[in-house]
């Protein structure tokens, strides 16, 4: 498939293989022989299964990825880290209310956040954590929300954090809490539910149901669409 | 973004020098492109073009099927391998007088529609277990991106609504599940506002809605781009909450039947320590999803890993009519570069929010919001027939997906607002979004069929509900953006309520694997392969020489 087939040293979980240089850490594994089960999930950086730590050889530095969407590099030495044993409240979210309370209530370790923004750099989303764990010390809940929304609850802010608080199950709290409590509710959706439930559409819909195919079409073909893009 | 400093290591990504040319071009005539509006196609226009491009159409791709309950039928060669094979379980040497678990409502399936199910079922006070293969919420839920269709505005109506959805499934919709599905589902989207689910809304709670391809009426409601993200995770969180039982990498193989043929159970496979798990349950939900990782006709996915169709053969093996199964829906907007996350979903919603598709000569093809099925026929005409795709130095072709025009249309920074997964994705590569189009193709992204259900997701086979990805019929032949989303919810909590319900009073006898002897059976005097087994649970990625030195030496197990 590819234009460049030279090969990459990678060495998974410290064990040294070549690879072809046009994979991802996940490929790369497959390629080699892995089949996974953890550490596997939408292949698309949208679930979070595939949290992985690596280093470069002759850097010190510890750098952590998704493995679907990291490519394989020369030196690469890596492990992934499909789990991590979390704290998670059980709560009544209808009960809560969204302040500072809530959180300390069941997340107190939020307290010992030491700011050194270990979670950020860590953060394969490239979400600022440090703001919204300091947002959540403040009890903006609103704030933490909106900076944590595009979270995918990997875990690897938990596994670096030295104050061990696990910052996606405080941020899922804030945004259920925004979503609940502060966002406001919809009016019109309430004035349609009021229709619905008083059977205005039945007649129409019934209607519908009962059309002919040739008399559907017609209908489809001659809707008026409402203006907006293309 | 406050922390790309620190990751400047990332690996870029860049276009080629021939690609770089056909971008000039895409950029050259993008300000007065963008004011022009593209012809939607008459219905004999669109009827010609699926029937020439449509892959669903090409001859040779399906067949009909030679057992069971759905025989003499058309399927998709790929469903039909997974639905006639061989159960992985041996019913002669298995014993049945073993029960591990006994529970109310058995839910197989940890994405949308099982964890609907899952909430529904114990508000109507049953007992639930839920297992999946995988972990608690990897499924399509967690990457469907766009939105969630719901008439809930002044100008809209459900009427409308059904109108679209038909038009949009070719006619062939079972029209009582689409009036369910329009119906319900400004219901669905005012529980997911109640469980705090964050949708984009003006400052007075107004949803912000945006048309799909094939709407009459802006009714997409989305969450930035993380939609289904947004829905899985609430959905998830309220379930822990709630202690209700998540066995996790533990899907289920095969269905128990009693002498009556009700179901009454499901053997579960802990692939993790290759023991069964034996569970009697009074109502079983299949919420097993779809199949993309199938890969289709040799189509890449945006499906997840565990996407491999396996509730079909479960239940046709049960006995249960299927519906629709000679039919998938390709996206018409899989990436086509980098080659490294190649398949994957680009969102609908770029092409709501204004984005355009053009040819290698910046020339536009098809008007952006027709049907999935239409747009993908396009794409795969403009580069096949037409010869003017881009095609990248791996070898891959694709048509452009000008998104620099969502900032240009609706101000700087609104695509990172609206989109921020898809500028991710990108930038990760080093490919900003904002500022260069991207290369796509169509890509295998939903099974339209599955087993036929009813209003309550309930099946032929007594006690035994479906509901997601694996259920057919509402959908026709082709889906509309946003309704999966929505009929995952509409139909979860409809069968996760009915089966609760019929759990109280069912009265399930002993547990047998009476269905699968039946049924091998059949395979056996059709002369199917004895070789081929389903559930496939897992696809295999392994490299030639990795599978081949593994055959070699027979080693089984999950895999």
């Amino acid at each position: 498939m590819s234009t460049d087939k030279s090969a990459v040293t990678i060495y998974v979980f410290g064990k040294q293989y070549e690879v072809p240089r046009n994979l991802t850490i996940l490929t790369a594994m497959e390629h080699l022989g892995y089949r996974l089960l953890r550490g596997c999930g939408c292949r698309s950086g949208f679930c979070g299964a595939c949290a992985t730590v690596y280093r470069i050889h002759g850097d010190f530095r510890l750098r952590t990825g998704l493995a679907c969407q990291t490519p394989v590099r020369s030196g690469m030495v890596f492990s992934m880290l499909p789990f991590h044993p979390a704290t998670k409240a059980r709560y009544d979210i209808k009960n809560l209310t969204p302040d500072i309370n809530s959180l300390t209530r069941y997340y107190p370790e939020i307290m010992r956040c030491l700011q050194c923004n270990s979670c950020s750099r860590a953060c394969p989303q490239d979400l600022s954590v440090i703001d919204i764990m300091a947002a959540a010390m403040r009890g903006d809940i609103a704030n933490a929300a909106d900076l944590s929304f595009d979270c995918i609850m990997c875990g690897l802010c938990a596994t670096r954090c030295p104050a061990e608080i696990v910052q996606y199950n405080v941020a899922i709290l804030t945004r259920r809490l925004y979503g609940t409590q502060i966002a406001p509710k919809s009016k019109h959706l309430q004035k349609r539910l009021g229709e619905i439930r008083a059977g205005r559409y039945d007649d129409e819909l019934a209607k519908l149901v009962k059309m002919s195919t040739a008399e559907l079409t017609k209908l489809y073909n001659s809707r008026e669409i409402e203006a907006g893009e293309a | 973004m406050a922390s790309e400093q620190t990751k400047q290591w990332r690996t870029v990504i860049s276009y080629s020098e021939d690609m770089r040319r056909s971008i000039d071009k895409v950029t050259a005539n993008r300000m007065e492109r963008m004011k022009q509006s593209f012809p939607k196609l008459t219905p004999e226009e669109k009827k010609q073009l699926l029937t020439k491009f449509h892959p669903d159409y090409k001859p040779g791709t399906t067949r009909k099927l030679i057992v069971g309950a759905n025989r003499g039928e058309p399927v998709v060669n790929e469903l039909g391998d997974i639905v006639e094979s061989y159960s992985r379980i041996n019913p002669e040497k298995t014993d049945l007088s073993r029960t591990d678990i006994e529970t109310g409502v058995l839910i197989i399936g940890g994405g949308g529609a099982g964890a609907a199910a899952a909430l529904a079922a114990q508000e109507e006070g049953a007992r639930v277990l839920l297992c999946t293969k995988l972990r608690f919420g990897d499924a399509n839920t967690m990457m469907a991106q766009g939105g969630i269709q719901a008439a809930d505005k002044e100008n809209d109506s459900p009427a409308s609504h059904y109108l679209d959805v038909m038009g949009g499934g070719g006619y062939t919709n079972i029209p009582g599940l689409v009036q369910t599905l329009v119906k319900d589902a400004p219901s669905v989207v005012e529980w997911l506002e109640d469980l705090g689910m964050m949708f984009d809304k003006e400052a007075d709670g107004t949803f912000v809605t945006m048309h799909g391809g094939g709407t009459s009426r802006k009714r997409m409601h989305a969450a930035r781009d993380y939609t289904g993200a947004e829905i899985m995770r609430t959905l998830r969180d309220e379930v822990i909450n709630r202690d209700i039982q998540v066995i996790e990498f533990s899907p289920a193989i095969e269905l128990l039947t009693d002498a009556e043929g009700n179901c009454v159970g499901a053997i579960l496979l802990n692939m993790e320590t290759n023991e069964f798990v034996f569970v009697k349950a009074k109502t079983i939900i299949l919420a097993t999803g779809g199949s993309g990782r199938l890969h289709v006709q040799g189509f890449p996915t945006t499906n997840h890993y565990g996407a491999t169709g396996d509730g079909l053969p479960l239940a046709y093996r049960a006995g249960a009519k299927l519906a629709f199964v000679d039919t998938i829906q390709y996206h018409p907007t899989g990436v086509a570069f980098p080659e490294l996350i190649s398949g994957l979903l680009i969102t609908e919603k770029m092409r709501s929010l204004g984005s355009q598709l053009v040819n290698i000569d910046g020339e536009r093809f098809v008007n952006e919001l027709e049907t999935r099925d239409a747009v993908a026929s396009a794409i795969i005409r403009e580069c096949q027939e037409r010869g003017k795709g881009v095609r990248t130095p791996e070898g891959l072709v694709g048509v452009w997906l000008d998104t620099p025009l969502i900032d240009i249309l609706r101000g700087p920074d609104r695509t990172l607002r609206l989109a921020p997964a898809m500028v991710r994705q990108f930038k990760r590569f080093g490919i900003d979004i904002t500022k260069d189009p991207i290369l796509v193709y169509a890509t295998q992204h939903y099974q339209n069929g599955g087993v036929l259900i009813d209003e309550d997701g309930r099946t032929n086979v007594r006690n035994l509900h479906v509901a997601g990805e694996v259920a057919g019929g509402i959908h026709g032949r082709n889906r509309l953006m946003g309704n999966s989303l929505l009929d995952i919810l509409v139909f979860g909590r409809r069968a996760g309520k009915d089966a609760a319900k019929r759990s109280r009073t069912a009265q399930g006898g002993k547990p047998t694997l009476e269905h699968v002897v039946r049924f091998h059976k059949e395979l056996k005097k059709a002369a199917v392969s004895t070789d081929r087994h389903s559930p496939i649970i897992l696809p295999d990625y392994r490299s030639k020489e990795a599978k081949i030195e593994l055959e070699a030496f027979a080693v089984r197990g999950w895999e």
